[in-house]
């Protein structure tokens, strides 16, 4: 087959000691920026971005240092969400769920362990989807006009009510609370700046990192403030477990390891989507499928597979729009497409064709990269939860400080800093007030998206509401958002009944 | 204005840096943006060059400073750097039609020093390959007889540069209330370049670089270059919308802008310094490569060019409602 000679022809490119070296840095220092809270895959490539141009890399080399940054950051995402219930970056928001009720457990090394494969799985074979199915999939993507894009956000808050483990009420407070947010800054449609104020720093909206860094890490440390009269009280209880999972426990999530990938890789290839919300689609629908004992959201390892597998497989979803089209699927391809460029190398239908060396040499840079990612991470496991042995008393300052200094690298100006501890402030409310925090997160982030689609198919359509169901695809989205969002309010209440309204001690809200 | 070049010709002349009474030390350029943008990438093309060309002591430091459409950089530089030498902005048409339209509360152009460009990015109008559509007048009557059947789509919001291309042609080829005309505001040229082949609106609008990948494909059938003459390379068999009949030129302009408080002696050199990028051969391949056109102003020369744009974006968004 022309693929597979192809990608053989990749892997002699990709072969060589300093492309292997060069991959090797780059997984490990994108574990470490993936893992810190503020630096996600997109800075983290373009922080490195001048380092490849100071080395004087060729394009093949630059591009396997970036993506393995790029891969390395989506692994290393899920370590703070599980240690510390502190997403590294968007797309490990919803590892916080179960994850670290896990880490709570004395579980850390599992989730670790379970999550370093589910990421293994999913960008293992997002990656073979990237090399036989790129070309096809474009055509998928050109399916998705802003209606059906509109219709596959209704389809993802439709079945937000998954994620919320106890009161749905609130979790919809939580998530209208997104949505006005996302409200925030100039509106492209009509080029009015809303809610700003006048301050121009809003114009662009409110930056996710900021939000999240304020909403989990900030909140974390101001709730440490307050208690820290019985210092230490609560911290021993934290116990490192077994590094290894038992057999049975991985056997558990393969199934949800493989329709995740599934998911993901969908969500990737989608310009319109990404990570985010490859990994949250995931999550809500493994647990309308398997959650039988109301265990997610409470701990359960495949609450931890799903989105993990999910949003690896997404960042390699992510690279077919980029490579096949030109078009970014996501922030961190953004970044990547501009290197192509400043490399000389045309983005678009025939990359492909033009530059076979580096799109093949990168493809099997990213098979190389994962398996590098598996062998560092699962050894480093009972490296990483010995952060859980660290007293909260030295831990949450180092949280504090690594949280502003990586918010004021994004954007180097301190009102974000402001807007940041304005948010660590709402986290603290809402924590108190029992209000689940990823609601808000989801709101900001698919939000804005649906409303900027919802917008541009009204402007097409001259306002014509009806042509929301103008293609079969779009209707089967909204029937899949309306079975989604009704099914569970019948079955729920006839399977169910029991864990609803379970009582819950303060400050022990995983969300 | 002579007598500066006069005095950047002089400066070409002596090789060494120290000719200047101005010594570049830590210099730093700020992209007002995130990484992988166009100011980003102004940024670090010129800093690279300028560092290849030994004209900057060490390397040229790059800061993102995003927010607010580049605003919060204006304002930064503003009100907080206003007197640094060793800074300079990116800056583009999007920088000039966002003072027009008084986006940056408070800010206008006289606060800074334009210091010059180094290339443009023509406009370019497409349509699918499939199109009935073969030219820029069939586009236009086909607006002018029923506006609600073409969707136009580019990757600026409403207002920006990418709209206000396509209102310019439209008020040239006779269409009376450009705000008839059906815009839809995409994130970013290649997402709006996407719908096009997706078959969701009829007719693109956007930059020469952001349409070439298509181009060379074939996927896109490109009806006018918005520039003052064909271009070269790929782009050289496309007609121009003046040989059509409709004289509109869109530059996207790309260039630095510096503190407004600058010594003369280190705008002189900045300006300089950037005359030369554009001169060097380094520059010239990095041009051909990123479907850059030449445009070549430097210091005074290029001050009243961004006035003059500023003038007419602020004429033209009076016109359509954007500002009042």
């Amino acid at each position: 087959m022309d693929t597979l000679a192809s990608l053989a022809d990749g892997f002699a490119v990709a072969l060589t000691w300093q492309n292997l070296f060069l991959a090797l840095i780059g997984c490990f220092l994108g574990t470490i920026i993936g893992a810190l809270p503020g630096l996600g895959p997109s800075n983290g490539v373009a922080i490195l971005i001048p380092l490849a141009f100071t080395l004087g890399l060729p394009a093949t080399p630059a591009l396997i240092l970036l993506t393995s940054v790029y891969y390395g950051a989506m692994y290393g995402g899920r370590i703070s969400s599980i240690l510390l219930n502190i997403p590294g970056d968007e797309p490990a928001l919803m590892t916080t769920l179960d994850g670290h009720p896990m880490a709570k457990a004395g579980k850390a090394g599992e989730a670790l362990a379970i999550s370093g494969l589910a990421s293994f799985v999913g960008a293992f074979f997002a990656t073979w989807g990237l090399v036989f199915l790129a070309p096809q999939l474009v055509k998928v993507a050109l399916l998705f006009g802003p209606a059906e894009y509109f219709a596959l956000f209704v389809l993802a808050f439709a079945t937000l009510g998954g994620i919320a483990s106890r009161n749905q009420a609130k979790a919809a407070l939580a998530a209208v609370l997104g949505l006005g947010i996302a409200t925030i800054g100039v509106d492209g449609q009509t080029g009015v700046p809303r809610f700003s104020f006048g301050e121009v720093h809003l114009y662009d909206g409110i930056d996710f990192l900021v939000a999240i860094v304020g909403l989990f890490a900030l909140s974390e440390v101001f709730i440490f403030l307050e208690h820290r009269a019985g210092s230490g009280a609560g911290d021993k209880a934290v116990k490192v477990g077994r590094i290894v999972p038992p057999w049975k426990m991985v056997r558990e999530t393969i199934p949800a390891m493989g329709r995740s990938t599934i998911f993901g890789f969908i969500a990737g290839v989608l310009p319109g989507a990404g990570a985010s919300l490859g990994s949250f689609i995931s999550y809500t629908f493994e647990k309308r499928i398997s959650d039988r004992n109301g265990t997610f959201g409470k701990g359960d390892p495949r609450g931890v597979a799903a989105p993990e597998a999910g949003n690896n497989s997404a960042a390699g979803g992510a690279l077919v729009p980029m490579l096949a089209l030109g078009v970014p699927g996501s922030g961190t391809t953004a970044v990547l497409l501009a290197m192509l460029l400043a490399l000389n190398i045309t983005p678009g239908p025939l990359l492909f064709q033009q530059n076979p060396d580096v799109v093949w040499g990168l493809i099997a840079a990213l098979f190389i990269g994962n398996i590098m990612l598996l062998a560092m991470n699962l050894p480093l496991v009972s490296l990483f939860v010995r952060v859980l042995l660290i007293p909260t008393r030295y831990l949450m300052p180092a949280v504090a400080m690594i949280s502003f200094v990586g918010i004021y690298g994004i954007s180097g100006s301190t009102f974000d800093l402001v807007v940041m501890v304005i948010f660590g402030v709402m986290g603290w409310v809402l924590r108190k007030l029992d209000v689940p925090l990823v609601p808000i997160i989801l709101g900001v982030l698919l939000g804005d998206q649906m409303e900027k689609n919802l917008r541009r198919a009204m402007t097409i359509h001259d306002g014509d509401w009806t042509m929301l169901f103008n293609s079969w695809l779009a209707i089967g989205l909204w029937t899949f958002a309306i079975v989604g969002f009704v099914l569970p309010l019948i079955v729920g209440r006839y399977f169910r009944p029991k864990i609803a309204d379970e009582p819950i001690a303060e400050g022990a809200d995983p969300d | 204005m002579k007598k500066l070049l006069g005095l950047a010709a002089v400066f070409t002349l002596a090789s060494s840096l120290s000719a200047f009474a101005f010594e570049p030390n830590n210099t730093e350029c700020i992209a007002p943006a995130n990484p992988g943008g166009g100011w980003d990438f102004t940024c670090r093309q010129v800093g690279k060059t300028l560092q290849d060309l030994k004209l900057v002591p060490g390397t040229m430091q790059v800061s993102n400073v995003a927010g607010g459409g580049g605003g919060v950089a204006f304002a930064e530089v503003v009100g907080k750097r206003n007197a640094e030498n060793n800074l300079i902005v990116a800056a583009s048409s999007a920088t000039a039609t966002r003072l027009a339209q008084g986006a940056f509360p408070g800010n206008t152009m006289d606060q800074v020093r334009w210091v010059g460009s180094v290339g443009a990015d023509y406009g370019v109008i497409a349509v699918a390959k499939d199109s009935p559509i073969n030219t820029l007048p069939e586009l236009m009557d086909k607006i002018k007889a029923d506006p609600s059947a073409v969707s136009v789509a580019g990757g600026s919001a409403v207002g920006g540069w990418d709209h206000l291309k396509v209102l310019i042609a439209a008020s040239k080829a006779g269409i009376e209330d450009v705000r008839q005309v059906k815009y839809v505001a995409f994130d970013g040229g290649g997402e709006a370049v996407t719908q096009l082949l997706a078959g969701s609106v009829q007719a693109f609008t956007g930059d020469a670089s952001e349409a070439k990948g298509f181009v060379d494909s074939g996927d896109i059938k490109v009806i006018a270059v918005l520039a003052p003459e064909r271009l070269e390379g790929d782009f050289a068999s496309f007609p121009t919308a003046k040989e059509q009949g409709i004289d509109v030129i869109g530059a996207n302009w790309r260039g630095f802008y510096a503190p407004g408080d600058m010594s003369d002696d280190a705008y002189a050199y900045w300006v300089d310094a950037v005359s030369k990028v554009y001169a060097s051969d380094e520059w010239k391949e990095v041009m051909a490569q990123n479907g850059l056109a030449p445009l070549n102003l430097q210091g005074e020369e290029f001050q009243a060019f961004v006035k003059e744009s500023i003038a007419s974006i602020t004429d033209l968004s009076k016109q359509i409602g954007i500002v009042k």
